[in-house]
């Protein structure tokens, strides 16, 4: 096992370099000057090559690159410009807020999808067939910010039911003591419900926002593994012994066909982290997407580049984890490994 | 934990000026919604220091209300009843006293200010500060030079409550200059201790911590995210604020900010699209005030360097095109002042903005363009510009002007230029048709002439208009000022915008508004020439 | 799951499929449905901008904001625009992003997957870092990179949402052919005398296309919500072009204000097209592969 995951992280390293360059000529050939960003409104151009020296961008772009490299190889992702702040702080203070919200919305996605999916699939082709399929694929149809928007329209706005889409917490709300930065969390571990509920509020919209993006993908996975599996012979074996229906398909059907479905998993959340740049924009989310999103559209190069490589190697361990829960959850894959 | 570390340094420091901690730490019920003011905006600061390297306009506000001045402006009403800046009246903030001499100025400061951690705030922070502001470069510094003040050795320190302020040349800019944004106050013993051989005026502690004597301090900053404001409970420079406590919350999306005020969560926003402000003031469920812009400008700009625009025809018949009455309409929702369509036998006034004579009229445009050589139209498609942080204004009004131009022959693309790159493209003087805004801090003339026409390498004279003629008016009119020959100055103020009228570089749309939409239970607005909003008259019910 | 022997003589093949077709329409209606909704996107694409009432670029300030009626049908934009003629002639832009990103991504990681999986060696390693290294990155934020670097114009908006995409198709096809590098008919062919390059363009790619078919018709919706995301954050077409994800985005601004229709109708057929090339993936997933039905 432990070979294993050793083997696979070797492996990424080829990739997360290709990311790292990939990334620096994308930022390099971003349209924005930052010294002329830096010098400031009524800057001589001067002024704005003094501050280009300074920033080293007169440098050649391969020694600019090095530069960059040296840094990340001693941890440091550079300061953005546009907020002034370290990287690397910005990037740990607000993952939690994006990783916290992207899983609620997968786990509002299996909720919904799972069922979907199962139910599809015990009377295929049949009309509720078709409905779980139009259902799901109308969710993937829809910008995810403009399903954003017409939730917060509609239930802030015409019905009051939610709360001001300002972010994590309403204002006059006090964050919970930082333990794992997941506010739902460290609200329970300080034993404070207020906080708890008024976290929760706060993360329904735009959760709801991600669940639906995602429906299609994880109910048309379920449907496939369990059609494949209701038409094994372990299953015809339980329902030719007369088991009843219910206990077929959830006990022993279900269970084998969550393994697919759990791959499917890490794929939905990647793509969530991705689709959950536009939402955090419309819910004034304070996340990581956000941050990368001005940060792109203002040429700033260090939080696009911290980001990206945040990103990849989140990618790269939630594939790694993925494999060996499913080891662990599937001995024959094991054998294999 | 950065973030918590910072507060932490914060409570230490206000603990020692006997001020209960920050209230962010408080139980959430113990909060009182009727001593704080909820602000929304697009975007936020990304320094807490107006001398920072690249400090953005939000950033400004916060310096405003967190750092004291020497002096600042009285207060006018304006017709509509607005408290507008007064730009001829002085009045003291951080000095109690000042007394102009012929070639100084003399401030005698109070004797009771402190900064926040409770050091007195004496002549000796006033002269390192200002040294510091003329001396990091960027925009302080060329701030400071607008006003004639450029060299450390201007600022001396008589004892300890006075100092003074020597003038190199007579420059009527150079008092107002002292009441900008940028000349603020700061701790200087206490940035000292922080500043590093790299970093010797101590500019990555200021980014984070406000250290004046102000009547506000931050006590929490997440960038991009919320900006909550403190009241210094020892404020010296003015009555103590009503508004115990600001939180101000960006919120990008134009639509919610709106929905945020309608619901009554948020207090205040200055940042909605036009039509928003329109309709709420018809609506009446909140109080909304618009105040054209002092000094400030929409214009259509044409690179006059190259070809088709060097041609001053070609420059006209673009005037006679643009659709001047539909962009008021469809775009400015009426929330402007008309900077077009004067009666062709209006005076020249000595006052700045003022209209052209220019109206819609396609058939003069394309009678000037045949004039011009051009009876066809122009051959090529021209490159129309705008900056898309001000998408929701810039968009509408090129495409307006794209639609007018086509139907005279001159078509267009255009192009989006994302905000931050916006002065980038202004300073390579290279776009040879675009819209922009531009409004000058100081509310004179020859402040805007000198910016925005003169030949010097300004990046605001984004036309790359080049006329000696104009140049010696406008450093006629400034030399005037200084010495007091209204005659002169007339005159030349007169000439400059019939120059600017006559060559056309640049094509006046309208004067903008900044407009403030607010809860009916929130008073105290005041108009300052940074447009921006000043925390400490603000009452709420 | 796919079958090698599954692939039939060539002859009979097209009406087999055809008489496949009828069975899988009848047996699902959807798809049917769906087929319909697409005919009648491509006519709108091809005679939309003859057919439109109004000038799509046209304003008329005095009109501005009206609600549906029975001059505009929905209604009128910001600038007196009529946004009916703008959705429908919208329709022939998005539809073209649609189909010309997905067919660059199906040449590019088409015909690199092929050769991976046929090649194996390097072609695949090389083949399988790029997808690899594209696959890490978030990926809207890597499209939203592309049109920044590169400027914001259609053919931009095409290439990124393409080179997103490479990494699925460049899988699929690998799999598909690798699958069959060693089947019974390759080896014939092989046998008797072609060489690898023929085989590879008359025996794979027929029998990989279809597969790559079911997933350009998925990818399509794609890159249309591709296109509208990145208006949103204002790096899309150029106005005053009428697309429908930049009137989107800009109609939702007018939402709580009241003038919906700015945003709902272009909406509404964004979603129906989406939706409409989804159904249409999935109908086609079961006319390649009917075992997946089973």
């Amino acid at each position: 096992m432990l070979m294993m995951i050793l083997k696979r992280l070797l492996m990424a390293v080829p990739s997360l370099i290709g990311v790292v360059i990939v990334t620096f000529l994308l930022t390099r050939a971003l349209p924005g000057d930052p010294a002329a960003y830096f010098a400031g409104p009524a800057a001589t151009p001067q002024a704005i090559q003094e501050i280009r020296v300074k920033l080293g961008l007169d440098k050649p772009l391969i020694v600019q690159f090095g530069r960059y490299v040296d840094d990340l190889a001693h941890g440091n992702l550079g300061t953005s410009l546009t907020t002034g702040r370290p990287v690397a702080t910005e990037l740990r203070n607000r993952l939690p807020a994006s990783a916290e919200l992207t899983l609620l919305g997968l786990i509002v996605s299996i909720v919904i999808a799972v069922p979907l999916g199962i139910i599809a699939a015990t009377k295929p082709n049949s009309a509720i067939d078709h409905a779980c399929r139009i259902v799901s694929t109308a969710g993937v149809s829809l910008p995810v910010f403009f399903t954003g928007l017409i939730l917060i329209y509609v239930f802030y706005y015409l019905l009051g039911w939610a709360p001001a889409p300002l972010g994590r917490l309403d204002v006059f709300y006090t964050e919970p003591p930082h333990v794992t930065g997941f506010y739902l969390i460290d609200s329970l571990i300080a034993r404070d419900p207020e906080t708890f509920v008024a976290a929760l509020k706060q993360l329904i919209l735009p959760a709801l926002t991600l669940g639906i993006f995602s429906l299609a993908p994880i109910a048309r996975m379920t449907r496939a593994s369990m059609l494949s599996v209701l038409s094994s012979d372990f299953v015809r074996t339980a329902r030719a012994s007369g088991l009843s229906t219910y206990t077929v398909i959830i006990t022993y059907a279900f269970r084998n066909a969550m393994l697919p479905v759990i791959t499917t998993l890490g794929m939905v959340f990647s793509f969530l982290l991705g689709a959950n740049v536009l939402v955090e924009k419309v819910f004034a989310w304070p996340g990581i997407g956000s941050y990368a999103v001005e940060a792109l559209l203002a040429s700033d190069f260090a939080p696009v580049q911290g980001f990206v490589l945040t990103m990849a190697v989140m990618y790269v361990m939630l594939n790694l984890g993925i494999d060996v829960l499913y080891g662990l959850i599937d001995p024959r894959v094991r054998l294999e490994a | 934990m950065k973030r918590r570390d910072f507060l932490r340094s914060v409570t230490a420091l206000t603990a020692a000026a006997a001020v209960p901690a920050p209230a962010a730490w408080s139980p959430a019920k113990a909060q009182s919604r009727q001593e704080t003011l909820l602000i929304v905006s697009e975007s936020g600061p990304n320094n807490l220091d107006i001398h920072g390297v690249g400090t953005n306009v939000p950033g400004y506000e916060v310096s405003w209300n967190c750092y004291d001045r020497l002096i600042s402006h009285e207060m006018k009403t304006l017709p509509n009843g607005t408290p507008y800046y007064d730009k001829d009246k002085i009045k003291p903030e951080l000095a109690e006293d000042m007394n102009t001499g012929d070639m100084s100025v003399t401030f005698k400061l109070r004797k009771d200010a402190t900064f926040q951690d409770g050091t007195p705030a004496t002549a000796k922070d006033v002269k390192w500060s200002f040294d510091r502001s003329v001396t990091v470069g960027g925009f302080p510094t060329f701030q400071m030079s607008a006003g004639s003040l450029t060299k450390p050795e201007q600022f001396v320190v008589v004892d300890d409550h006075t100092f003074r302020v020597d003038f190199l040349k007579k420059d009527r800019l150079t008092i107002p200059d002292l009441a900008v944004i940028v000349p603020c106050v700061l701790n200087s013993e206490l940035v000292k201790s922080k500043a590093t051989e790299q970093d010797p005026w101590g500019l990555e502690f200021t980014k984070l911590n406000t250290v004046g004597s102000g009547a506000y301090k931050v006590t929490n900053w997440t960038a991009g995210s919320q900006v909550v404001l403190e009241r210094n409970e020892n404020w010296k420079g003015g009555p103590l604020p009503k508004l115990k406590r600001i939180i101000w919350r960006m919120v990008p999306d134009a639509g919610n900010r709106r929905a945020l005020l309608e619901r009554g969560d948020a207090d205040v926003s200055y940042d909605l699209p036009n039509k928003d402000f329109s309709e709420l003031k018809a609506d009446g469920k909140l109080s909304i005030v618009s105040t054209p812009y002092s000094n400030g400008i929409q214009y259509l700009g044409m690179n006059v360097a190259h070809p088709p625009f060097d041609n001053v025809k070609v420059r006209y018949a673009i005037a006679c095109a643009i659709p001047y009455q539909k962009i008021m309409d469809a775009v400015m929702y009426g929330l402007a002042k008309p900077m077009f369509g004067a009666a062709a036998e209006a005076p020249t006034e000595v006052a700045w903005p003022q209209p052209h004579k220019f109206n819609t009229d396609l058939a003069k445009a394309k009678q000037l363009l045949a004039e011009a050589g051009y009876p066809n139209g122009l051959p090529d498609p021209i490159q129309m510009s705008f900056d898309l942080g001000f998408a929701g204004v810039n968009e509408p009004t090129c495409v307006l002007v794209q639609e007018s131009l086509a139907q005279i022959g001159i078509q267009t693309t255009i192009n989006k230029v994302p905000g931050a790159n916006w002065r980038t493209e202004l300073t390579k003087k290279t776009m040879p048709l675009f819209t922009n805004v531009f409004s000058g801090w100081l509310d004179y003339p020859e402040y805007f002439f000198y910016w925005c026409y003169h030949s010097g390498k300004s990046i605001f004279n984004t036309m790359d208009y080049q006329s000696p003629q104009m140049d010696t008016l406008i450093d006629g009119a400034r030399s005037a000022a200084a010495t007091g020959d209204t005659a002169a100055y007339d005159k030349d103020v007169k000439g400059f915008v019939d120059l600017a009228y006559a060559d056309m570089p640049r094509i006046p749309l309208y004067q903008p508004y900044v407009n403030v939409a607010m809860q009916k239970n929130i008073t105290g607005y005041q108009y300052w020439f940074h447009r921006r909003l000043d925390y400490r008259t603000f009452a709420k019910g | 799951m796919t079958d090698i022997a599954a692939s039939p003589p060539r002859e009979s093949s097209i009406a087999a499929l055809t008489k496949h077709a009828r069975y899988v329409l009848s047996e699902n209606p959807v798809t049917g449905f769906a087929f319909a909704l697409f005919v009648l996107i491509v006519l709108a694409a091809v005679f939309g901008p003859h057919v439109v009432p109004y000038d799509p670029l046209a304003s008329d300030t005095s009109q501005s904001l009206k609600p549906p009626n029975a001059h505009h049908w929905f209604g009128t934009d910001q600038l007196g625009r009529d946004v009916f003629s703008r959705v429908v002639v919208a329709t022939r832009l998005d539809f073209f992003i649609a189909v010309a990103s997905v067919a660059l991504v199906f040449l590019m990681g088409g015909l690199a997957g092929v050769a991976a999986g046929f090649f194996g060696g390097w072609t695949d390693r090389i083949v399988g870092r790029i997808a690899d290294t594209i696959m890490a990155f978030p990926l809207f934020v890597l499209a939203m990179g592309i049109v920044a670097a590169l400027g914001n114009t259609v053919q931009n908006i095409i290439l990124a949402t393409a080179i997103v995409n490479f990494p699925l198709y460049a899988r699929i096809a690998r799999a598909e052919a690798n699958i069959r590098r060693d089947a019974g008919f390759v080896e014939a062919a092989r046998l008797s005398g072609n060489s690898d390059w023929r085989i590879l363009a008359f025996q794979i790619l027929p029998n990989v296309f279809p597969i790559l078919v079911v997933q350009m018709s998925l990818t399509m919706g794609y890159a249309i919500l591709n296109a509208a995301g990145l208006s949103f954050i204002g790096l899309g077409v150029r106005p005053p072009t009428p697309e429908w994800g930049i009137m989107v985005a800009d109609g939702a601004s007018f939402m709580v204000s009241g003038e919906w229709w700015n945003a709902a109708f272009p909406g509404a057929a964004l979603m129906v097209a989406v939706f409409c090339f989804n159904l249409l993936g999935d109908g086609l997933r079961d006319l390649v592969d009917p075992r997946r039905r089973t």
